[in-house]
């Protein structure tokens, strides 16, 4: 049998923002599948443990030109300028937190995190969390804990995993079927399946058939922070002017920047 | 030997090296980072074999089908079912965290009984007892009427066993909640002759025009109107929402149109007065298919130009009239009302208006417009009840809350008005009040009004699944399963254009010492013995579901978790209308013509305007906000324990107030004090308040929490209808 080595995968969002509702089912879906702990005072956003957030933005015209646009933000995966020059990544002392060839996920191995907190500060995104305390369920509500996820310790840092775990779910289904290759549906994050106004696709960047492909060429789409050259796997869409700017730091009076298109 | 300053150096430094080149270093950095992870406390979820489970959610009436994920026998996720008609995948932020309510440590764990303020335990039997006690004592002394009850829905077999209940026993008082349906249905009942539930087909519109409905905060079936919006955006069909604030619905819409609030039925009836003086209404619809229209266009050819709905509503002329026009001329059109998620039922004017505005433009049963729905499928009918002479006297009896009596004929039920008429000592005081499926402590406006209408009862029982505020209230309990432990038909009407119903199962076995409501009514009608026993034949609630469904429904229904009526078909208006002339029939121009309710208060001490708002991220009925919806809570809603009610910087500035500043609300019914967040999405003027918190009972996570926006909007009573028409109250806001 000829033995092939199979192309390695860019796994990557396309949000768009013309649909998101600002609803919160993403974040709720991401909590209940990732063991993301809460604590009884959740009011101070900082150190609110949200894998998924949904930020509000707004045009800040007054009354009644005012707009309003939501903006979930996963953690975006940085590819960096090289492939696998995250933020994140290049600044961890520990090892704790790589980028995955295979799949271009970012991991986190919470075990091996010991909390010095340098990616928190080298992440752009504010998409990495530090728990500062024990996570504690109420009496009786650790039954709801999925095995295929592990709780984290106090100390550690965690992120979202783009749902790995369900990648390595369906690449063992793929296994058990012998058909190697992993279907679009096989691997779908939790956010992207609960997402009530379908805003968010979720598939390989560049596989020509998977729906993300497509969409990220729009020409509404845009990337956080690009010209930080951070290359992330995230894409928006807005038909919106404001927002698309609002996806960087321009300077005033600055126009728009044509996005550069690195995956391409 | 003496130790000089070079030998202490050098014994230092050989020291230092020697602990550094040694493994100890090492070796304790590793022990102290095992050691810091190593807390036994974190739970290590155990492993087991995946089930899936077919469901239908309960907790609001959007009929969403669940997908329940099990680890043997513990729920670890739910998630929206694919296929299913209605919610095809998605699911709502409630329907993702309901695992959350199962294994809440408020569930009440078996029936308790009061005894001097506290709860006690109590067999099911002996609870079962003391409620058919009292109910044969009330009987024999003549006051079977004064048995009240407040029940969640309308719809399913156990909101019918209730009924039955009350109608063997002899009760006329069984009241349920109002939305905006019931306002919906008296003006369909009013125009086109049956009192049915409105359909809207916003997958087959072009134009929608929303009047404050909060198409995506959760009105009607949420998860539908999520995906019924984002494919208008595909469509790129036009959505215009009139509200006074910037809600995520008007953020999303094309148009957004900041009203002065409670002037919705003056914008629709300019509307109507644009497309009626233009004649760009639908001609052979008006001709041959309507009565009273001459009528209805002089009152409103008379009263409300464009120019004067301009004043009144703070909406340009010019925008009224092209959006008349721009409504009229639409393939489609559609219009809605139901302020938020319709919680409110809203005035007869406000609904009325709305409806003809459809009726002009020809899209009533067309595609893409109002269908006339029935109240769900079809079920297998019950043998009538035939209330013995005892019952027939006391169902002569007056309904306490004035339904259906003299002065609000066409309303059906009216439980906001119930607090009112106890307080005031109308009536025979109720004796025996019931409550499932709601919490009228939490959910009824003017909350003193209500809690002190309810101290007065001597006796309430409580079907609650959790330590709700009405529960905490009671002097027994008789807890139902969680919706995840019982089986339960789900009919579905929430706007949906085809008659569905969709079958709740127990995914896991009840987790505690409760009992399935239905079996409780079963049981109780059972022991009160005679003709009320003989009403109910059924050895328990799942063989009287099973029955009522049909054996082809029930085998369709416990495969697939749903079933739809394929057969429905929406009646066009070409084919006529179900009232006696089979006639469109313009309403009553009396009806229309009149201020708008307005917003109680003195204008002196209440200068600003107090509106609630609803979101997806808080649950404001009657079940409580599981911990993840208080964790999405932003925290311009819920600042630590503190509410933050929303005003314009105009607003602030006139006040003194700058954002995060603490400052007490006041309104006729309420006082507390909040945190401000100044935001220019909403009229100045106005004071927003996010609907869902200020719970008293629940977890720590919940109670305590913000405060409840029923505290301070009270009831308005529909002059025509009788329905809550409250949209808000007047209000001050004041430096803390």
């Amino acid at each position: 049998m000829k033995q092939e080595q199979e192309k390695p995968k860019k796994f990557g969002m396309v949000i768009d923002l013309d649909k998101c509702t600002g609803c919160g089912a993403c974040m709720v879906a991401c909590m209940a599948e990732n063991n993301v702990p809460f604590k009884e005072n959740e009011t101070n956003k900082l150190d609110s443990i949200t894998w998924m957030r949904v930020y509000k933005l707004t045009n800040n015209k007054p009354f009644p030109m005012t707009e309003v646009c939501y903006l979930p933000r996963p953690c975006q995966h940085c590819e960096g300028l090289h492939t696998g020059h995250s933020p994140c990544v290049s600044v961890c002392p520990a090892t704790a937190t790589d980028y995955d060839m295979e799949t271009g996920i970012v991991s986190q191995i919470y075990t091996r995190c010991f909390g010095c907190r340098y990616c928190m500060g080298a992440c752009p995104y504010h998409a990495r969390y530090f728990n500062w305390w024990d996570p504690v369920w109420p009496e009786g509500m650790e039954k709801m804990l999925s095995p295929n996820v592990s709780p984290r310790m106090r100390g550690v840092v965690e992120k979202c995993s783009f749902c790995f775990h369900r990648y390595q779910a369906a690449k063992d289904k793929a296994f058990y079927k012998e058909t190697r290759a992993i279907a679009e549906d096989d691997y779908q994050t939790a956010c992207t399946q609960a997402c009530p106004a379908g805003a968010i696709t979720f598939g390989d960047l560049d596989n020509k058939d998977h729906a993300v492909y497509k969409k990220k060429q729009d020409p509404n789409a845009f990337r956080l922070l690009e010209r930080l050259g951070t290359n992330t796997k995230v894409y928006y869409l807005s038909r919106k002017e404001w927002v698309r700017k609002a996806g960087d730091n321009y300077l005033p009076g600055e126009g728009l920047q044509k996005p550069r298109r690195i995956h391409e | 030997m003496k130790i000089d300053r070079r030998c202490f150096l050098s014994l230092g430094i050989g020291a230092a090296a020697g602990i550094t080149l040694s493994p100890l270093p090492w070796k304790i950095t590793d022990d102290l980072s095992i050691w810091t992870q190593n807390w036994p406390w974190t739970p290590v979820p155990p492993d087991g074999k995946t089930i899936n489970k077919k469901s239908a959610c309960q907790l609001c009436p959007g009929g969403c089908g669940i997908a329940v994920r099990r680890i043997d026998k513990r729920v670890v996720k739910i998630e929206g079912l694919k296929g299913h008609p209605v919610n095809d995948g998605g699911l709502c932020t409630l329907g993702l965290s309901a695992a959350q309510l199962l294994y809440s440590p408020f569930r009440i764990q078996a029936p308790v009984k009061k005894v001097n303020g506290k709860w006690r335990k109590i067999s099911w039997d002996d609870a079962l007892a003391t409620i058919t006690t009292k109910m044969t004592e009330l009987r024999e002394e003549g006051k079977a009427h004064t048995v009240a009850g407040i029940i969640g829905g309308e719809r399913g077999t156990v909101s019918m066993l209730w009924q039955r209940l009350f109608k063997a026993y002899g009760s006329p008082n069984l009241m349920r909640n109002t939305s905006m349906e019931d306002a919906y249905s008296l003006v369909l009942q009013k125009t086109q002759g049956n009192r049915v539930l409105p359909g809207f087909d916003f997958e087959n519109a072009d134009f929608v025009l929303s009047f404050g409905s909060g198409l995506i905060d959760g009105w009607g079936s949420p998860v539908r109107m999520f995906r019924a919006l984002g494919d208008m955006k595909n469509r790129q069909a036009k959505f215009v929402q009139v509200e006074p604030r910037l809600s995520n619905t008007a953020a999303k819409a094309d148009q957004w149109l900041p009203i002065i609030p409670g002037t919705e039925a003056l914008l629709a009836l300019g509307l109507i007065h644009v497309i009626l003086s233009e004649s760009l209404y639908q001609v052979r619809f008006v001709e041959q298919h309507c009565e009273g229209f001459d009528n209805f266009k002089k009152m409103v050819l008379e009263t409300y130009p464009p120019e004067q709905v301009a004043k009144a509503t703070g909406i340009k002329v010019e925008t009224i009239k092209e959006l008349g026009r721009e409504f009229a001329r639409a393939k489609n059109p559609l219009a809605v009302c139901g302020r938020g998620q319709g919680l409110t039922p809203g005035s007869f004017q406000e609904t009325a208006a709305v409806h003809v505005l459809n009726a002009l433009t020809g899209n009533l049963g067309e595609k893409g417009g109002v269908l006339a729905m029935p109240a769900g499928p079809e079920y297998e009918e019950w043998p009538e009840v035939e209330p013995d002479d005892v019952a027939a006297e006391a169902l002569q009896q007056k309904r306490l809350d004035g339904a259906g009596g003299d002065e609000f004929p066409d309303a059906g039920d009216l439980p906001t008005r119930l607090a009112q008429v106890i307080n005031t000592g109308k009536g025979d005081g109720i004796q025996l009040l019931f409550i499932s499926g709601a919490n009228p402590v939490y959910t009824l406006p003017d909350t003193k009004a209500v809690q002190k209408a309810l101290a007065a009862i001597p006796f309430k029982v409580s079907f609650a699944t959790h330590m709700d505020e009405s529960a905490e209230m009671a002097d027994l309990i008789l807890p139902n399963h969680c919706f995840l432990e019982r089986y339960e038909d789900v009919p579905v009407a929430a706007g949906l254009t085809s008659p569905i119903v969709n079958l709740a199962v127990p995914v896991v076995k009840p987790m505690y010492n409760t009992k399935h409501v239905g079996d409780s009514i079963i049981a109780i009608a059972q022991a009160l013995g005679d003709e009320i026993a003989d009403a109910f034949s059924w050895e328990n609630y799942k063989t009287c579901l099973k029955e009522t469904l049909g054996d082809e429904k029930w085998e369709k229904l416990t495969e697939e978790g749903y079933w739809v009526d394929e057969e429905f078909k929406p009646v066009p208006w070409k084919e006529g209308f179900k009232s006696a002339a089979t006639k469109f029939i313009f309403p009553d121009p009396a009806r229309l013509n009149h201020p708008p309710v307005s917003a109680s208060g003195d204008a002196k001490q209440f200068p600003l305007t107090l509106i609630a708002c609803d979101s997806m991220r808080l649950a404001g009925g009657a079940v409580g906000s599981p911990p993840f919806l208080i964790k999405i809570t932003p925290d311009s809603v819920l600042l630590k324990e503190d509410l933050v009610v929303e005003i314009n910087p105009a607003t602030a500035a006139d006040l003194g107030l700058k954002e995060g500043a603490q400052a007490v609300l006041a309104t006729p019914k309420g006082s507390g004090r909040v945190r401000v967040h100044l935001d220019h999405g909403i009229r100045p003027g106005l004071v927003a308040m996010a609907r869902g918190l200020g719970h008293g009972a629940h977890d720590k996570y919940l109670a305590g929490k913000g405060l409840n926006t029923n505290a301070f909007i009270g009831p308005v009573d529909d002059p025509d209808s009788g329905y809550d028409a409250a949209w808000g109250i007047s209000a001050s806001l004041a430096k803390a």
